[in-house]
Parts: structure tokens; C-alpha cells; sequence
């Protein structure tokens, strides 16, 4: 049993190489796709010190709006590169208006509010988003619109290492797509007006107040942030699979992230999402058949809590120490 | 009087009346509530299982103004697949008097095992749920026909062996893997795999897939391209199917050689493109709307604006048509309960008779506009699955066919297994009841 916990995993990894990049280079892509969706979270907390429940239905949502909209245009006869833009603005459009609806209808009438009033509330939209989702766009999967996105498809073999590396077209894309979109973010909160007023209202609702900024403006912007986070995860993650409601519970795979990188740190988002995916992925493969397999669902808490123990405020969270 | 306080008043007066409404429905209808799910991760494969259900009740209302002369009162009950809400359903109609439920879920039909029969309601598990609850003698209320998952995995197995050359010694030093939903459903075939890979000398590799990761089985995929199985069995449910058919196509897996239970649809399977074609399923019902019946549902369902599905080419596709047949499973037991018992308006109690006596035959077949749709089924008091043949299907890259004979379960292997499961079963839920039902004459 020692052996096969401490020295075959090590064994395979030297004796299959190929298969090591593989699987790191899966742990990768999923790690980037993981801190997309930590991402939106992250970005919301930070804004109003809210957990939002309903990001993963809001991934779900876009996702089947960019769809549904397009499917709707190519019933019109009008399908194509064009349509698929079309409905891509027009899905970001919808997360636009959805994230002025949060604002009038459930932030606004709730502030200064305890959070537990506010994360109780996000059950509240998600439940909505799923009845009027299923109302609008039926239950049934859909394809998402890769190709007419320009979403290359196909793989890079690469003879390496005694063997073959399969790189897909598709997995080099998301990981491209989402390092600009963060990069973009973070360019976009450090740098404009807007995003060191988001800063301050992260450190103080009330200070940030005093100074003049407006909450509700901040408010929209970062749900229409986290939308359009929301939608570019829906299209990733659509293309991987297929647009159905199961891509919900894909958002279950940030909290892991979260509980690693901490809730309002955007790098901590994405190096803990790069660290739990290659991490399960390594896990699952080489030391999950010792336990039956499956294992990777559970293992990524066990990677946050491991690395908490070490680190409790987070991989980029300043300690904290309050005065008693 | 202000307008809330008239609202407030009317809702509270319908309210009140909805008990006897129920009630007076009880005495002249028949109450067939339907568990679906067109929510949840796992809307896609219940959405077109529930149209398929709905559709062929209402049709029949519409059309013969129900069974025998009396309405069906249809009225689903949103699950999500999850078993908590399942049983939410199941303890909210069971006060209307069902005269069957269908979970459509082996995790929410396992926990009403034991209900069925305090509550006298038949429980109808289409071709899931526990295996072993095809032994009447024990299970008296329960009834999961045509094939259970134990058959269809030795069905799968006759079919492999087929493939190479010869009987089931074929099997021998082969290796195969098994993909499943971490779940009841997926799990339920373990122990038979258990069991099968020492007598019948194969290497068994297991990868389980948990809920969470349905969309997310890359891990499980570098294993299969490790382990390199001979063959790979699925059993999976929602976008578990379809997200394993696209990583068996990255992966460059054989897709002759990547065969299913019989749940994977068409949208399943063309998420994969081109290169799934060749990815194989069980069925044991035809694919396409070209029989009488299905164009009467067209007619008095679909064209009617009575059905909710969203796209008509949907109607004949693989899951529409399972829940056709799971209807008609329904129809003929409340047909044949009215034939036993001579009551029109029948109980839990008269179609659990009739589900016991349930004989479709091809003349039956021919006569419901079924004809070549799919073979006889016969239950008994004693087997209360029949262990039916299923077939091979093939995906084209447009729609499934059929590429095999009917194939029989192993079921010298499967019996066995099966009466042990059983016996098994009823001692760890001991004191399980004696069967006390009588079994009438078929």
C-alpha cells in the first residue's frame, strides 16, 4: 500500500512523461476555467461583501441566452458569423439589464442590511433566473455556437517524451480568452476611475459614500462585470460540453478556489483556481485508483484546507488581527 | 372591501375548495401524477422523457377520452433528479391517490421501495432502479420492465463478445472500463461487475464520474488513455453522456468499441461530430415518428398546442419515445386492471393487479398503432421485469441505427445474482413483509 501511494504515482510520472504534461496541461486549462468562475464571485464580494449564490446560474443564463438568441436569429434565416455577434452583444446586453435589475430590485432595497439578508437573496435570483431560463429556452441542451464564434476545434498532437501530448484547439483558446479577460479586468480595477472607486467601496461602503461615490453605479457596474464573466465561462465551458443547466453545478468548482485564494483577492482567484486544477487533476489520475477513483470532486478541498492550515488568510489575504 | 383584501379572500377560497375538487376528481378520473424533471442538470435528458409521457397520456385523453372511458387526471411534479424533492413529490400526491408513480430516478426509487407497500402504490421503475426488484415474491409493488441495468450490462457484454468473434469466452483477458454516474444509477451494476469479471475472466477498470464533474471528465479520459480498455461501457445520465462522447472523440477512443446503456440521445451524441460516429447504445424501442400512434399524438397533442415541446423534430427521437413507451406501460396496466377487476375507476391496488398481468402482444402492439415499435412485454407474478432483449443502435452522424439482433440478457449469470440481491436486500431491511398479495391467474 506504501508503495503504491509513494513510489508507483512517481514511477508512472517518470516512466509515462507524456502522460505527466498531459495531465498537467489538463490541470492547467481546467485551473484557468476554475478562476473564470472564482473570478465572478470574487468580484461581487469584493464590491458588496456579498457571496453570490446565483453565479453559476448566471453562467448558465448568458450562455443560453447567446444560444437561444442565435437560434432564434437562424430561424429568422439569418445565421452565420454575424448572427452569432449579433447575439453575443445582445447576451451581454441581457446581463447588462439583469445587472440593473439586481441593483433597483434586490441591492438597493436591501442595503445596510446584514450579508446573511443579502446571500439569502441570491437563492432568491437564482431561483428566478432558472424559472424564467426554463420558461424562455426550455430544459432541452444546446449547442454552443463555437464555430460561428471563430472557436478553433480539432487538437495539436505533439510527438514528445517517448509519446504524444494532445493539445486541444479549443482548451488553448479559453486559456487565452480568459488570461486577456483577467488581465483586462485587472487592468480595469487598478488603473480608471471606476475601478479604484470600486477599491474603496471594497474597503468601506461608508468612507466610499462620504467621498461621493455612488454605490449604485459601482453596484451595476460589477454585476455587469461578473456577467460578462459569467457569459464568457458559458461559452468556454459550453463549448467543452454542451449549454444545459448542468453547467450550474460547474460553478461548485470555485469554492474550492475561493476558500484557497480568498474572496477578494482577483490573483488569489487565479492561482488558487491554477493550483486546484492541476492539483485534482494530478490527484485523480495517479493516486485516484487507490481509492476507487471519483476522488477529485472532494480532493480540491482538501488541497484549500491543506494549504490553509499553512496559510489561513489565503494565498494573497493580509493577516488579519483584530483588538480584544 | 380594498382590492388586496379581495385578492387575499379569493386565494384563500380556492384553497380551501382544491381539497374537494381533488376528490371529486378521485371518484370519476384516474390520477396519474408524472415525476419529471425539465429543471436541473439533468433537464436535458428528462425535458424529452417527460414530453414523451405527457404527450401519450394526454393523446389518449384527447382522442378516446381516456382509459375505459375515464379521464386520467396527468399532473407532474417537478424533481430535478434530485432524490430530496423526489420524495417531497411523492408524499405530496400520494394524498390524491395515485394509481402508480414513476421516480424516474433510481436515487428517488430506492427510498420508496419500501413505501410502495405501506401505501399501497405501485412503483413503476422503467428499466432502472434496483435490479433485484424484479422478484415479485418480494418485491410485490414494484416493477421495472423491460430489462433491468444487470441485463443490459451482460447485454453489452453477448455484444462485445459478438464483436470478437465468438460466445462470451471471448471475453476472456479482454479489458474493459465502465464510466459511470457516481451515483445509485451507475453504481447499481457494480456488483455484478464484480462478480462477472472473476467468473468470466476479464479486467474490469471502474471510473466513476461524480455529479459535479459531469462536464468536467478530463481526468477520467487520461486514465482510459492509461489503462487502454478494450472496450468502455457508459452509464450516464444528463450532459455526463454527452460531455463523454466528446472526450472518447478528443482522446481518439474507438467509437465502435464505446457502447451505452440505453440513455444517451441524439443531442448526446451529436455534440461529438463527425467523430462519434459509430458510438453505440442499447435500446429496445424504435427511434422516428413513422408509427399511427405517434402520429396520433402529433395530431391531437403536438399540432393541438397541448404538448411543451420546444422544437417538433423532437417528437420520435430516442428519450421522446422511451417516455411514449413508459406511458404505454402506464395505459395497459390501468387497461388491464379494468379488464381484471371490472371497475372503471381502478386503485394503487387494482394496477398493481394489472401490472402483474400486464401482456402486450404484437396483436396488442398492431392495435395501439405500435407495430414494429418494439417487442411484446409479458409480466408475472413472479418476475416483474421480463428480461427482455435489447439491441444495438448506432450513431450515423444524423441519427441512431440499428446495427444487432436482439440480444437475451445472461440470465444464468444475472438469476442467480439476482434472487441473492433479493434475499439479501429484504434481510437487511428485516422484518421485510411476507408477500401477502394474491396472485391472480395470467
Amino acid at each position: 500500500m506504501l508503495y503504491n501511494i509513494f513510489i508507483d504515482p512517481f514511477v508512472q510520472m517518470v516512466q509515462m512523461p507524456d502522460l505527466l504534461v498531459q495531465t498537467l496541461w489538463e490541470g492547467l486549462v481546467s485551473g484557468v476555467l476554475y478562476a473564470l468562475i472564482a473570478l465572478g464571485f470574487v468580484l461581487i464580494f469584493k464590491a458588496s461583501g456579498v457571496f453570490n449564490f446565483a453565479q453559476g446560474i448566471m453562467v448558465v443564463f448568458s450562455a443560453l441566452t447567446l444560444v437561444g438568441s442565435y437560434e432564434k436569429f437562424a430561424s429568422w434565416g439569418f445565421s452565420g458569423p454575424v448572427a452569432a455577434f449579433v447575439a453575443l452583444i445582445l447576451a451581454a446586453a441581457v446581463m447588462f439589464v439583469l445587472a440593473v435589475l439586481v441593483e433597483r430590485v434586490v441591492l438597493r432595497p436591501l442595503v445596510n442590511q446584514p450579508d446573511i439578508i443579502l446571500f439569502m437573496a441570491t437563492f432568491g435570483i437564482t431561483y428566478v433566473l432558472i424559472g424564467f431560463g426554463e420558461m424562455v429556452f426550455g430544459g432541452d441542451p444546446k449547442q454552443m455556437i463555437a464555430s460561428e464564434l471563430f472557436l478553433p476545434s480539432g487538437a495539436f498532437d505533439v510527438e514528445m517524451l517517448g509519446g504524444r501530448v494532445s493539445f486541444q484547439k479549443l482548451d488553448i483558446a479559453a486559456a487565452v480568452i480568459a488570461s486577456v479577460m483577467i488581465a483586462g479586468l485587472a487592468v480595469f480595477f487598478q488603473k480608471t476611475r471606476i475601478g479604484r472607486a470600486l477599491r474603496a467601496v471594497a474597503d468601506s461602503h461608508k468612507a466610499a459614500l462620504s467621498v461621493g461615490i455612488s454605490l449604485n453605479q459601482i453596484w451595476v457596474i460589477v454585476w455587469f462585470a461578473a456577467g460578462l464573466v459569467a457569459l464568457v465561462t458559458g461559452i468556454m465551458w459550453g463549448a467543452r460540453s454542451d449549454v444545459s443547466f448542468a453547467l450550474e453545478i460547474v460553478a461548485l468548482k470555485a469554492l474550492p478556489v475561493l476558500v484557497l485564494g480568498g474572496f477578494t483577492s482577483v490573483p488569489g482567484a487565479i492561482v488558487g483556481g491554477l493550483i486546484i486544477g492541476v492539483g485534482e487533476k494530478l490527484g485523480e489520475f495517479y493516486w485516484g485508483p487507490l481509492l476507487g477513483g471519483g476522488i477529485e470532486s472532494w480532493l480540491a478541498y482538501v488541497i484549500a484546507l491543506v494549504f490553509l492550515l499553512y496559510r489561513p488568510q489565503g494565498l494573497f489575504g493580509d493577516k488579519i488581527i483584530e483588538r480584544i | 372591501m380594498s382590492i388586496r383584501n379581495w385578492v387575499l379572500a379569493l386565494s384563500a377560497a380556492s384553497m380551501l375548495a382544491m381539497p374537494a375538487i381533488d376528490s371529486a376528481q378521485a371518484d370519476d378520473s384516474i390520477y396519474v401524477p408524472l415525476f419529471t424533471y425539465r429543471t436541473g442538470p439533468f433537464a436535458g435528458s428528462g425535458t424529452q422523457i417527460a414530453n414523451g409521457m405527457h404527450d401519450y397520456l394526454t393523446m389518449l385523453n384527447e382522442r378516446d377520452g381516456g382509459i375505459g372511458g375515464v379521464k386520467l387526471v396527468v399532473e407532474e411534479c417537478e424533481t430535478g433528479y434530485d432524490t430530496k424533492k423526489g420524495l417531497e413529490c411523492y408524499e405530496a400526491v400520494k394524498p390524491k391517490k395515485p394509481v402508480m408513480v414513476n421516480p424516474w430516478s433510481t436515487g428517488i426509487t430506492l427510498p420508496l421501495i419500501p413505501k410502495a407497500a405501506v401505501d399501497k402504490i405501485p412503483v413503476l421503475s422503467m428499466a432502472y432502479g434496483l435490479s433485484a426488484s424484479a422478484k415479485g415474491d418480494i418485491f410485490p409493488w414494484i416493477f421495472n420492465p423491460p430489462a433491468t441495468y444487470w441485463d443490459g450490462f451482460t447485454q453489452i457484454l453477448k455484444y462485445i463478445a459478438e464483436q470478437e468473434g465468438g460466445g462470451i469466452e471471448k471475453l476472456q483477458g479482454k479489458k474493459i472500463g465502465y464510466i459511470y454516474l457516481d451515483a445509485s444509477f451507475g453504481r447499481e451494476p457494480l456488483p455484478l461487475i464484480e462478480q462477472l469479471s472473476k467468473e468470466l475472466d476479464f479486467e474490469a477498470k471502474l471510473y466513476p464520474v461524480a455529479a459535479a464533474d459531469m462536464q468536467n471528465q478530463s481526468s477520467q479520459w487520461l486514465s482510459v488513455r492509461r489503462d487502454r480498455p478494450d472496450y468502455m461501457i457508459l452509464y450516464g445520465w444528463g450532459a455526463l453522456n454527452s460531455t463523454a462522447v466528446k472526450e472518447a472523440v478528443k482522446t481518439n477512443y474507438p467509437m465502435d468499441k464505446f457502447i451505452s446503456i440505453w440513455w444517451p440521445s441524439e443531442d448526446d451524441a451529436k455534440g461529438g461530430g463527425d467523430g462519434a460516429k459509430g458510438f453505440k447504445t442499447l435500446n429496445w424501442h424504435a427511434v422516428g415518428a413513422d408509427f399511427p400512434l405517434i402520429a396520433d399524438i402529433q395530431k391531437y397533442v403536438v399540432d393541438a398546442g397541448k404538448s411543451q415541446v420546444s422544437d417538433k423534430s423532437k417528437v420520435g427521437q430516442v428519450l421522446y419515445n422511451r417516455g411514449v413507451y413508459n406511458s404505454m406501460l402506464i395505459a395497459e396496466a390501468i387497461r388491464t386492471a379494468q379488464q381484471i377487476t371490472g371497475n372503471k375507476v381502478v386503485t394503487g391496488e387494482d394496477v398493481r393487479r394489472g401490472l402483474e398481468s400486464l401482456n402486450v402482444d404484437e396483436a396488442r402492439l398492431k392495435e395501439m398503432g405500435l407495430e414494429g415499435f418494439t417487442g411484446p412485454v409479458k409480466l408475472t407474478c413472479a418476475d416483474h421485469n421480463g428480461h427482455f432483449s435489447t439491441f444495438v443502435q448506432s450513431w450515423n452522424g444524423e441519427a441512431y441505427e440499428k446495427v444487432s439482433d436482439y440480444i437475451t440478457p445472461m440470465n444464468d449469470k444475472v438469476g442467480p445474482l439476482l434472487d441473492a440481491d433479493a434475499k439479501a436486500y429484504a434481510e437487511k431491511n428485516a422484518p421485510w413483509p411476507t408477500r401477502s398479495e394474491a396472485c391472480d391467474a395470467s
